[in-house]
């Protein structure tokens, strides 16, 4: 029996210098919970200002510097990466029977330019700090704002390269590295959920790259290809960041529903509902997203046709959701289910998604986002999709998979007591910013009118539900790796790849080669009996 | 089922094309909107824009697409090469004319910085509403073009030396993906002269 991952070479240079998937994801997990807590306390001190209606706290360039820094940190070094570069390299390759991604030197690549791009972005935010918001609108962003915009953008820059490169070798490795047998409509959701996701990555981030380039440019220059003193327009900023910015939330969301459509058969002891449906929708959602960016600027002076079609377009994505929605729901059906703290946490996802992709649509109709654009209701629609959404199924993942990336269980009690602290506490702090937004309270103020006082001290409340929800598992998983109970190779009885080699694995995955299942999710076929193919080790 | 997962760590025959393909469609993005920027203000700025393209030096602009055709043709040529020696030869004469087609480049942009054709203050047309957006998107994408440019240098001249050596990593396949990506700046250039140089030039 060779060594496990975790033991095979135990210096710093043999951790730093690995091209090893999964040590790789290890590194990612550590960097991005760094930067998951200095945006959460950017989140913190906003939350704290806006328990009063008076700033008393912080004043507005220092609260304008605040909402960017989270804003920055949370889309661009923790949402992007988290769920792709973390679950997605660790378990891409033992998901599909391969060794390591096709490209394991340009994947340690990726790590470094993430990191060095989330330094370059820290350092800006620490010498003093951004005020545009982390939509860097223009003219503002290129003549107007005397903060370090240059700088963010080129940390920003430098991680869109981190994310081009993970796409590549994504896409690459499961072209390419597919066990014998294990055809497309045999992969795991999650698989699929990367695959697409990895499209949106290589296609849009150059997008942001350029424009981010061109922000500079007009900064350096003084020209104005988006600042209309000079003839510039505005509008093709808006065009070409949105044409990143949205599919992003995909980048962000699809890899989420990967994970949730693992956890929900797993728990529920049942195949997934409609499996081709699932994988199809996962496209579906992925190349319609592609065509949505302009109802983010209904109000900016887009022409009214155009915003006629991205706002039927923007219902078009509703479809595929919508089938995921219904199918996760049907799996669960006569299941025999478990609430584990993964378990929890999905099904958290499926309501909390469900809020915020039904608010979406209040958002995506003309005449209603006239009145809701650039309020609370905006903020608490994309935090349901972004938080509720993508961190819960983070969640979700880290619980389900760790058993087998560290070998220990999670402590149950703990992790299922901190699950619903997340969900409760952010029920209570974004829900009462749907009621704010639709009574009109704008966005990215650091004062408002008294009347608004309950509301956003139920909001704040609710963050401090939430922060503590989020900081206990770093204590229970510690406590894990120290003390949890040894795993073995599949506690949870799942039908996955991932679960026939050891855990942790060894540093080449699968000592001997996996056994391919006839259809994924076969838990009706495990039910039968312990004879059945999925015991068999061959 | 039999396919042991320790033979090949590596890559499969078609890794690094595909991945190489996966790449170029991400770049095609990232000069896509540039193209859109430029749309925007031919559009906008029709005038201006025919005005100031008219500055541009057209016959260095010709001669720098006929270097860049013929490196073109050499990499494939150097790609399809039996022997990895003359593999080696054909890699170092398509840097060569990269570095060729770069030295006609400088040259048009130190004539353009002593016209005063650098955006910025005492830029020469500085009356021709548009002329200076034209001349900051030429610079870029000329720029973004000629780092491309070093780059794809870089990539050959690494695997010539090594072609010429018969290195296991400078092998035809590697030859062939390095090619993709200096077909793929070739044609960014196929873009960007037509519409930098030729475009509202008559009359």
């Amino acid at each position: 029996m060779s060594a496990s991952y975790l033991t095979d070479g135990l210096t710093i240079r043999s951790w730093l210098a690995t091209t090893d998937h999964k040590r790789i994801a290890i590194l990612y997990a550590i960097a991005i919970t760094g930067f998951f807590f200095v945006g959460g306390a950017a989140a913190t001190i906003i939350r704290l200002e806006l328990a009063t209606p008076a700033g008393d706290l912080v004043g507005h360039d220092t609260y304008n510097k605040l909402f960017t820094a989270h804003g920055v940190i949370m889309v661009w070094l923790f949402l992007i990466p988290s769920i792709p570069s973390v679950l997605g390299n660790f378990l891409l390759p033992l998901m599909i029977g391969a060794s390591d991604l096709a490209f394991p030197r340009i994947n340690l690549l990726s790590w470094y330019l993430y990191v060095a791009g989330g330094l370059v972005t820290l350092a800006a935010l620490f010498l003093g700090g951004v005020d545009t918001g982390w939509t860097f609108y223009t003219p503002y962003s290129t003549m107007f704002s005397n903060t370090w915009v240059t700088l963010v953008l080129v940390g920003v820059f430098i991680t869109g390269f981190s994310s081009i490169a993970t796409g590549v070798n994504f896409i690459v490795t499961l072209h390419a590295l597919r066990a014998p047998g294990l055809t497309w409509f045999k992969l795991p959701l999650f698989a699929w959920a990367i695959y697409a996701t990895s499209l949106i990555l290589v296609l849009a981030t150059p997008v942001l790259a350029i424009t981010t380039l061109l922000v500079v440019a007009e900064r350096l220059f003084q020209v104005g290809i988006f600042d209309p003193a000079f003839g510039g327009d505005p509008l093709l900023f808006q065009h070409l960041f949105w044409f990143y910015s949205h599919p992003a939330v995909y980048v962000m969301v699809l890899p989420a529903m990967g994970v949730v459509s693992e956890v929900l058969p797993c728990f529920a002891r049942r195949p997934v509902f409609g499996y081709r449906a699932m994988a199809w929708a996962i496209l579906g959602i992925a190349s319609v997203g592609f065509l949505v960016w302009g109802h983010h600027m209904f109000v900016s002076g887009q022409s009214p046709a155009a915003s006629l079609a991205f706002s039927l377009l923007s219902f078009i994505v509703a479809i595929p959701s919508a089938i995921k929605v219904f199918n996760w729901t049907a799996t669960l059906y006569k299941g025999a289910i478990r609430f584990d703290a993964p378990m929890l946490y999905a099904l958290g996802f499926v309501g909390l998604f469900t809020i915020g992709g039904l608010t979406g649509l209040f958002l995506a109709s003309l005449t209603l986002d006239v009145h809701l654009t650039d309020t609370y209701f905006v903020v608490a629609h994309f935090h349901y999709i972004m938080v509720g959404g993508a961190v819960m199924a983070y969640f979700a993942g880290l619980h389900f998979w760790w058993p087998k990336a560290t070998g220990r269980m999670y402590h149950e009690l703990w992790s299922r007591i901190a699950a619903v602290l997340v969900f409760v506490g952010f029920n209570l702090t974004f829900f009462p910013q749907f009621l704010l937004g639709a009574q009109g309270m704008p966005r990215r103020y650091h004062t408002y009118p008294p009347e608004f006082q309950v509301l956003n001290l139920f909001s704040s409340a609710g963050a401090g539900v939430l922060a503590i929800g989020y900081l206990m598992p770093l204590a229970y998983f510690a406590w894990s790796l120290l003390r949890g109970a040894k795993a073995g190779d599949n506690p949870f009885a799942a039908t996955g790849i991932e679960w026939q080699t050891r855990s942790p694995p060894p540093t080449h995955n699968f000592e001997i080669p996996p056994f391919v299942p006839p259809r994924p999710y076969d838990y009706d076929a495990q039910e039968s009996g312990p004879a059945s193919g999925l015991e068999v080790k061959p | 089922m039999t396919r042991d997962a320790h033979a090949l760590p590596g890559v499969e025959p078609d890794a690094g094309k595909l991945g190489m393909w996966a790449f170029l469609a991400s770049e095609v993005l990232f000069f896509g909107g540039l193209f859109v920027a430029y749309l925007y203000g031919r559009t906008h700025w029709p005038q201006g824009w025919s005005g100031a393209s008219r500055h541009t030096d057209v016959v260095l602009g010709t001669v720098n697409t006929a270097v860049l055709l013929t490196s073109s043709a050499l990499v494939a040529l150097g790609a399809a090469a039996p022997a990895r020696r003359l593999s080696a030869r054909l890699l170092w004469s398509t840097a060569a004319l990269g570095v060729l087609f770069l030295a006609i480049k400088g040259v048009e942009w130190h004539a353009e910085w002593r016209d005063g054709l650098v955006p910025g203050v005492d830029f020469a047309l500085a009356d021709t509403p548009g002329a200076e957006e034209f001349f900051a998107l030429y610079f870029v994408m000329t720029g973004l073009h000629g780092v491309h440019m070093l780059l794809g240098i870089a990539l050959l001249a690494v695997l010539a030396t090594g072609a010429r050596r018969d290195r296991p990593w400078a092998q035809a396949r590697q030859v062939e993906v390095a090619a993709l990506y200096w077909h793929f700046v070739d044609v960014v250039w196929i873009f960007l002269y037509p519409l930098l140089y030729l475009v509202s030039r008559h009359g």
